[in-house]
C-alpha cells in the first residue's frame, strides 16, 4: 500500500530524510520509531502530499505522491502531531465539516467511526476547544477516518500522553487494524514497538533497521547483562571505568553492559565484588537496546 | 537535616474544582524525587505552588525553608527550573542564554564569566557557543536548558518533563547530569512519562485525581503491587483515575 525508494528531503544545511527507502503491506500497522529530528515527520508529509521530496518516489495506494496528489489527499487519512480541527466547533459540528470535505456524510461511514466515536459521543455537542487531550485524540482521529481512508497516517499520536491513555490508544488502532485498515504510525516510545507488525528504526533521517519487532532483538551484536546492586549511581561509575566492557548505560532499574564472551559475566561479577547485592544476569536485547547499538555502529 | 521540600495537606481549588487535594510529602537535600501522575491529575499545579507561581487555597508548605505563602520571591532565588516546553531563548546564542539566566540569577558578572566558560567545556559546546540556540540538535538544547537550570546552584531543581521525544543515548546522558547534580548536593523534583526514568529516582509519588495515591522507593512500589515494572505499577493505580487533563 505504501512503497517508499530513496526519498530524500533537505532543509539549508539539514538532512531530514537521507535515501529512505521501505513498503508498507495492505492491512499492515507499521511503526515509524525515533526520536524528535529523525525524520518522522517530514516523511510523513511527504507521503500525505503536504512536502514534496528532494529526490526519491513513493507511492500510496498505488497513486504517486507528485503526479497523484489529488487521487492520494481524497483517499488517505491524516492524523497531525499537532490537534488540528476547530476549537470553536462541537464535535459533532468537526465530524460532519471533515464528511463534508471529503464529499460524504458521517451516516455513510458510520460503521469504521463507531467504536470510537461512541466514547465521545455523549459530549457530542461541547466544543473541541472545551476537551479533554484523550477526548480531542478520539474527535481527531474520528475526522481522519471520517471518509473511511484506505491508508492512515498518525504522527506521533501518543507523545506527552499518560501511559493509560496510551495504552487506550494503542486498542483503539488494534481495533481499526482488526477492520483491514493500512496504517502508517509514528513514535518516540520505544516500548510501543512491540504493538506494530513491523517497525522501521529512524534516526537523523536514516533507517537503522525494518523488521519485525520480534526479529530485530535477533540482530543485537554481543551478550547484553543486566546489573543491579544497592548503589546504583556508584556502580554505573564503576562499570564506566571498565574499558573491556562494549557499552554500558542505565536502563530502568538495572545497568545494562554489553560484552563479548559468556565468560565475561563471571568477569564483570570479580570486578564488582565491592557491591552489596551485586545481580549480574544475561537478558534478551529490547528494541531500546537495539536502537541504542544501532545509533553507535 | 531540614527536608528540601515540606507538604502538608497543600491544597488548590478552581471554582467547584479541586486540582489538588490535599497532598503531603516530604522532599530530603539531594535527593531525586520523581513526581507522576496521569494527564491531569494535578502535577502542573502542585508544581506551580511549590515553585512560588500560584497561592495554595490551603494546606502548609515550605521549599528550600521558605514558606509557599509569604516568601515566594525567596522561593524563585532557591530554585532552579526547567520544562520541555519553556527553556531557553532560540533567538540567543548559546553564550548570550547563559549570560541571560545567569544576570536573571543574579551572578556577578566575574562568577558569571567562570562559571559559563566551564559550562560550555563540560558540554562539550566550545564549537557551538556563538550559534544560535534554535540550530542546536533538540537533546544539546535540553542538555544544556538543564545546566542553565542550576548555573545559580539552586537547593532544588524543578524539571518537568525534561526528556520528552530525546533519542535514547541523550535521554541517559541528560540522567548523567541529574545524577551529578544530585551528587553535588542539588535536590531534584522531576515529571517524566517515560517509566524507566521512573527507576532512576530515590523515590516517586503517584498522583491521580488531584491526590498522591502512593510514595516510595520504585523497588518497593513494585513489591507492593506485585508488579514487574513501574509501568505496571503506574497503570495499576492510573487506570482508577475519573479526570482527564482540561
Amino acid at each position: 500500500m505504501i512503497r517508499v525508494e530513496q526519498l530524500s528531503k533537505t532543509y539549508g544545511d539539514v538532512r531530514a530524510v537521507r535515501e529512505v527507502s521501505f513498503a508498507v503491506e495492505r492491512g499492515e500497522l507499521f511503526g515509524l520509531i525515533g526520536p524528535d529530528g529523525a525524520g518522522k515527520t517530514s516523511l510523513i508529509r511527504i507521503l500525505t502530499t503536504l512536502l514534496r521530496a528532494d529526490s526519491g518516489t513513493a507511492t500510496v495506494g498505488g497513486y504517486d505522491v507528485v503526479t497523484d496528489y489529488r487521487a492520494i489527499r481524497n483517499t488517505v487519512g491524516y492524523m497531525p502531531g499537532r490537534f488540528s480541527l476547530y476549537q470553536d466547533l462541537s464535535i459533532e459540528e468537526n465530524l460532519h465539516f471533515f464528511a463534508t470535505l471529503f464529499g460524504t456524510t458521517v451516516r455513510e461511514n458510520y460503521a469504521v467511526i463507531r467504536p470510537i466515536y461512541e466514547q465521545i459521543e455523549p459530549f457530542k455537542k461541547r466544543r473541541a476547544g472545551q476537551l479533554s487531550g484523550g477526548m480531542k485524540q478520539k474527535l481527531a482521529l474520528c475526522c481522519a477516518l471520517v471518509h473511511q481512508p484506505t491508508v492512515l497516517f498518525l504522527d506521533e499520536p501518543t507523545t506527552g500522553v499518560d501511559v493509560v491513555s496510551r495504552k487506550e490508544f494503542w486498542d483503539m488502532l488494534g481495533l481499526l487494524k482488526s477492520q483491514g485498515m493500512t496504517i502508517l504510525v509514528s513514535t518516540p516510545y520505544m516500548d510501543e514497538a512491540s504493538l506494530c507488525d513491523r517497525i522501521a528504526l529512524i534516526q537523523e533521517g536514516k533507517i537503522l533497521s525494518v523488521d519485525t519487532p520480534a526479529a530485530i532483538p535477533g540482530q543485537y551484536r554481543g551478550i547484553l547483562l543486566a546489573v543491579r546492586a544497592d548503589e546504583i549511581y556508584a556502580l554505573l561509575k564503576d562499570l564506566r571505568a571498565l574499558p573491556w566492557l562494549k557499552s554500558c548505560y542505565a536502563f530502568g532499574e538495572s545497568i545494562h553492559c554489553t560484552v563479548g564472551q559468556p565468560a565475561d559475566a563471571a568477569r564483570l561479577r570479580e570486578a564488582l565484588t565491592g557491591h552489596s547485592n551485586l545481580e549480574v544476569k544475561e537478558i534478551p536485547a529490547s528494541i531500546e537496546d537495539c536502537f541504542i547499538q544501532l545509533m553507535n555502529p | 537535616m531540614t527536608p528540601a521540600i515540606v507538604c502538608r495537606n497543600l491544597t488548590k481549588q478552581f471554582g467547584a474544582f479541586r486540582a489538588v487535594d490535599a497532598i503531603s510529602f516530604d522532599v530530603q537535600p539531594g535527593e531525586i524525587f520523581g513526581f507522576l501522575g496521569a494527564n491531569g491529575a494535578g502535577k502542573t499545579t502542585a508544581m506551580r505552588m511549590l515553585c512560588g507561581l500560584s497561592y495554595p487555597t490551603s494546606g502548609e508548605a515550605t521549599v528550600a525553608g521558605y514558606d509557599v505563602y509569604r516568601e515566594q520571591e525567596k522561593i524563585k532565588r532557591k530554585i532552579g527550573y526547567m520544562s520541555q516546553k519553556f527553556s531557553l531563548y532560540e533567538n540567543l546564542t548559546v553564550r548570550e542564554n547563559i549570560t541571560f539566566f545567569g544576570g536573571i540569577y543574579g551572578l556577578s558578572d566575574k562568577v558569571l564569566k567562570e562559571k559559563r566558560e566551564a559550562m560550555i567545556g563540560t558540554l562539550g559546546l566550545s564549537n557551538e557557543a556563538g550559534k544560535l540556540v534554535g540550530s542546536l540538535p533538540l537533546g544539546w538544547k535540553q542538555k544544556l536548558a538543564f545546566s542553565v537550570a542550576v548555573l545559580h546552584d539552586p537547593a532544588i531543581v524543578f524539571l518537568d518533563e525534561p526528556t520528552g521525544g530525546v533519542d535514547p543515548i541523550t535521554r541517559r546522558q541528560f540522567w548523567d547530569l541529574i545524577y551529578a547534580a544530585a551528587d553535588r548536593g542539588i535536590t531534584v523534583f522531576v515529571t517524566t512519562h517515560y517509566m524507566d526514568e521512573a527507576e532512576y529516582c530515590d523515590r516517586i509519588s503517584i498522583m491521580v485525581d488531584g491526590r498522591i495515591e502512593a510514595l516510595d522507593a520504585p523497588r518497593l512500589l513494585k513489591e507492593r503491587y506485585h508488579a514487574a515494572d513501574m509501568q505496571d505499577v503506574f497503570y495499576q493505580l492510573a487506570r482508577k483515575a475519573v479526570r482527564s487533563d482540561n
